[in-house]
């Protein structure tokens, strides 16, 4: 690449391309930087704002701001942690995560930034919401308790999978993520779509291999969440 | 239902309804707004008729649908009593008028009657704060309702057969002037010098714009240092630049009329009484960015403007000010269409409002890239306020050093306030830029206000202590709304109402917003109940600080405003509340076993 430039986040200094996003060109150059909602195969949507840095003395999502010439971003300060924490758990709060009893459990991207970010345990008032569980798919079974409404099964199914199994319904504390029939087993979803894979948490969950893998022995269990990313930093 | 509206099969609706307007996906919302029209309320069935007809997924119309709280996804009764709920409209006495209706029909809010007539909800500011309290029945407004309004309203509806029911979408107006109380009034209180009091001729704005070059037309508008009057205040000027200047295959121009913010209802007396001076600037606007439509995104609680809109644009067009050839200009053709929203407030982001004119959920985007660059339809795009485009008239009419006299340096020209609440004389005031709050009060007979909501919810509390501030950009800014407040009213009572409408307002789709705007409304309950210690205040301003630092749009960036800006000026109402410790449970452990100890009780007896 010819025309590549630079910028800086917490000080170092990170080469980007036309196009990319702060977010791609920092995990690129192997610097992390928290997020949820965004996937790398995915289009962004900054849903999550978990990404929030400071840029050129703007609060911006890191996933969905080109990353530009010269750019000055501030992405680890205690402000910005502090924002991220109370963001994890307004998820905790909204809907009904149960870790000790959730397969997801050591895989889950929501569990594994709380314990990166520092979460104690929520603070904030639980909203204690009813949510649906529907388990009649003989493959997949998808628990709303734990949806955080990141779309990512949203984007997939449509452009990985070009199925259009979900949807958003509703608006506000009431939005939920809609599927396209009456029940799951009615759609087109199979446990070897995207859409499922690509669920951070415990909400659309493939049957009989909750536990192939015991509890501490699992991904998030071994590296804390960004590890890999952060493996790619040279120097 | 007995009552139900029903124009044959939803099929055949459907095919009429699409042999008028063309099969794609960004006519979601006229399609939508036309089905429900004439059915109704819009089935799973109806969904996948429009579905099949656009070629997309159902869950992609259910998804805008559900956004849109004109939209009904289940049957609704054939009127639709919507009561406009709001600081203002409460201290008029709306719960005395929500009662009487209640009472007449004989359902509670959020119910529809068994016979399928009725259904009674509140709804957020409906812009008639000057004329509260007020409903919207369908496309139809009353206003200065009183609880004794409610029976004869009722038994006239009640006489309506299934046939000359009031449309809901668009232009209830003909159909509803036989109704009580169905009058809205224009709100004029005051003619200031620059928009509404100006002797200029009809059309001179316009002409004075075809004799320069579009560049010239920016110069001019730059010159006068106007700036944008939903309330951000961005310049004009420069955006239209930006826009002209931005490569795009067209140009969009945008006027919003989403006019959402409470107390705001300075737009509806511009459309109903002036719109010639807004059609006016939004073609001075076109040749100047070089679009060839205008598109007006009117709030759906103004439907009832519909007709008289239509028929002022029409006289524009016989008049040749609009069309081919304006004002015989050859290669200069431009027009202007209305979009009629449905119920949302963040459609007033103007990010939002695009995607909503595209049929698709009101939901911003993220920036950049800004309108300007890519706007409406992925092209350079134009969003101006409906004032702004009354301004640009006399700029361009009057001149730009004769607009720039008005006002402060940095805020030039004169605003359209919206005064509401307690006050003897509430209405549009045109006052010129650099007005104290002082002077605002004293004008509108309130001087002795105990506090002052500037900018409505989005804006801040203002207290007696500064009072002496100026209204301008620089200083204290509004869109317009500024809502008075007795001595004795609760400020905190204000600030947990406006609360409670960005919770209901927040469209969803970031976390800090969606959450977090629930989490606000019961932090400011739990106070309200004496239910809260120095603890939780503490934990309410840190929620609210990350609110506002990393919510995506200015909907969520603000919500905090009404519990920051109080904290701020008024701690001492904050203290007076708090319960002492550092810590009070949630739980309330008495209220929690009183069943078991009353079982218990029962069975000692």
């Amino acid at each position: 690449m010819t025309d590549t430039f630079t910028f800086t986040i917490d000080g170092v200094q990170v080469e980007a391309e036309p196009g990319q996003t702060v977010i791609e060109a920092c995990d690129a150059a192997g610097v992390y930087i928290p997020r949820l909602c965004h996937h790398p195969e995915l289009p962004p949507v900054g849903q999550c704002r978990l990404c929030t840095c400071k840029i050129d003395g703007r609060m911006l999502g890191a996933c969905v701001t080109p990353a530009a010439r010269g750019m000055v971003v501030e992405s680890d300060t205690e402000a910005l942690n502090e924002d991220r924490r109370r963001l994890v758990e307004m998820y905790f709060v909204e809907g009904n995560h149960f870790c000790p009893t959730c397969e997801k459990s050591g895989d889950c991207e929501l569990q594994a930034l709380g314990y990166r970010l520092g979460m104690v345990g929520p603070q904030l008032s639980h909203l204690w919401p009813k949510r649906e569980i529907d388990a009649r798919h003989p493959d997949i079974y998808i628990d709303h308790n734990r949806c955080i409404l990141c779309s990512r099964c949203i984007r997939a199914s449509k452009l990985l999978d070009g199925k259009s199994v979900f949807g958003f319904e509703g608006r506000g504390i009431e939005m939920r993520l809609a599927v396209m029939a009456e029940t799951l087993d009615e759609t087109a979803l199979a446990a070897a779509d995207r859409a499922v894979s690509v669920c951070p948490v415990g909400c659309i969950v493939v049957k009989r291999r909750g536990y192939h893998v015991p509890y501490g022995k699992r991904h998030f269990d071994e590296t804390p969440i960004g590890a890999d990313i952060e493996a790619r930093r040279k120097g | 239902m007995t009552g139900q509206v029903t124009a044959g099969t939803a099929d055949g609706t459907l095919d009429e309804i699409f042999g008028r307007i063309a099969p794609e996906a960004r006519n979601l919302m006229a399609i939508a707004q036309a089905a429900q029209q004439r059915l109704g309320h819009l089935s799973d069935a109806t969904i996948e008729g429009i579905a099949a007809r656009l070629h997309v997924p159902p869950v992609d119309v259910r998804d805008m649908v559900s956004f849109y709280a004109f939209l009904n996804l289940s049957p609704k009764g054939r009127f639709h009593i919507r009561l406009s709920r709001s600081p203002v409209s409460l201290i008029k006495g709306a719960q005395a008028v929500a009662d009487a209706f209640a009472a007449a029909i004989g359902v509670a809010m959020g119910e529809t009657s068994a016979d399928g007539h009725f259904t009674l909800d509140w709804t957020s500011d409906i812009g008639m704060a000057d004329q509260e309290p007020a409903a919207l029945i369908n496309g139809t407004v009353v206003t200065r309702l009183e609880p004794a309004d409610a029976a004869p309203i009722v038994a006239a509806l009640r006489q309506r057969d299934g046939a000359n029911s009031l449309p809901l979408f668009p232009g209830g107006d003909a159909a509803g002037a036989a109704l009580p109380k169905a009058v809205v009034a224009s709100g004029l209180e005051l003619r200031g010098p620059v928009l509404l009091g100006a002797a200029a001729a009809d059309g001179q704005g316009l002409r004075a714009a075809l004799d320069l070059a579009p560049e010239e037309v920016i110069r001019e508008v730059t010159r006068s240092r106007l700036r944008g009057r939903g309330g951000a205040g961005f310049p004009t000027g420069m955006k239209w630049k930006l826009c002209r200047q931005a490569p795009g295959a067209a140009h969009h121009l945008l006027c919003n009329a989403d006019e959402g913010e409470p107390g705001t209802f300075k737009d509806r007396l511009l459309l109903a009484e002036f719109p010639d001076l807004v059609f006016e600037g939004m073609t001075i606007a076109g040749y100047a960015i070089g679009a060839t439509e205008g598109l007006i995104y009117l709030r759906g609680e103004y439907a009832y403007l519909w007709d008289r809109l239509q028929d002022a644009l029409e006289d524009r067009r016989r008049r040749g000010l609009l069309g081919r050839s304006v004002c015989g200009r050859e290669g200069f053709d431009f027009d202007i269409r209305i979009h009629l929203g449905a119920g949302a407030y963040v459609c007033g982001e103007e990010s939002a409002l695009i995607e909503s004119l595209e049929g698709r959920r009101g939901t911003p985007r993220d920036r950049p890239p800004f309108p300007t660059e890519r706007g409406h339809r992925s092209e350079p795009t134009a969003v101006d306020n409906v004032e702004t485009f009354a301004c640009v008239t006399r700029v361009l009419g009057l001149g730009a050093d004769w607009f720039a006299r008005h006002g402060t340096p940095e805020s030039t020209g004169t605003k359209l306030l919206c005064v509401s609440g307690d006050c003897p004389r509430p209405g549009v005031y045109e006052v010129p830029f650099g007005i104290t709050v002082n002077e605002v009060l004293d004008m509108v007979g309130a001087p002795e206000a105990g506090f002052v909501q500037m900018g409505g919810p989005s804006g801040q509390c203002v207290a007696p202590k500064d009072y002496g501030r100026r209204i301008a950009f620089e200083d204290l800014a509004t869109g317009g709304s500024v809502i008075v407040f007795g001595p004795g009213r609760d400020v905190l009572d204000v600030a947990r109402q406006f609360a409670d409408f960005f919770a209901h307002e927040s469209c969803g789709w970031c976390t800090p917003c969606r959450v977090g705007t629930t989490l606000l409304r019961q932090g400011m309950e739990r106070l309200l109940a004496g239910q809260a210690s120095v603890g939780e205040l503490r934990q309410l301003e840190e929620v609210a600080v990350t609110v506002a630092r990393t919510s995506r749009c200015g909907l969520g960036q603000t919500a905090p405003n009404p519990i920051l800006s109080t904290m701020r000026n008024f701690p001492e109402a904050y203290e007076a509340l708090l319960r002492p410790g550092d810590f009070v449970p949630r739980l309330d452990l008495e209220a929690a076993i009183a069943p078991a100890a009353a079982i218990r009780a029962e069975a000692r007896s």
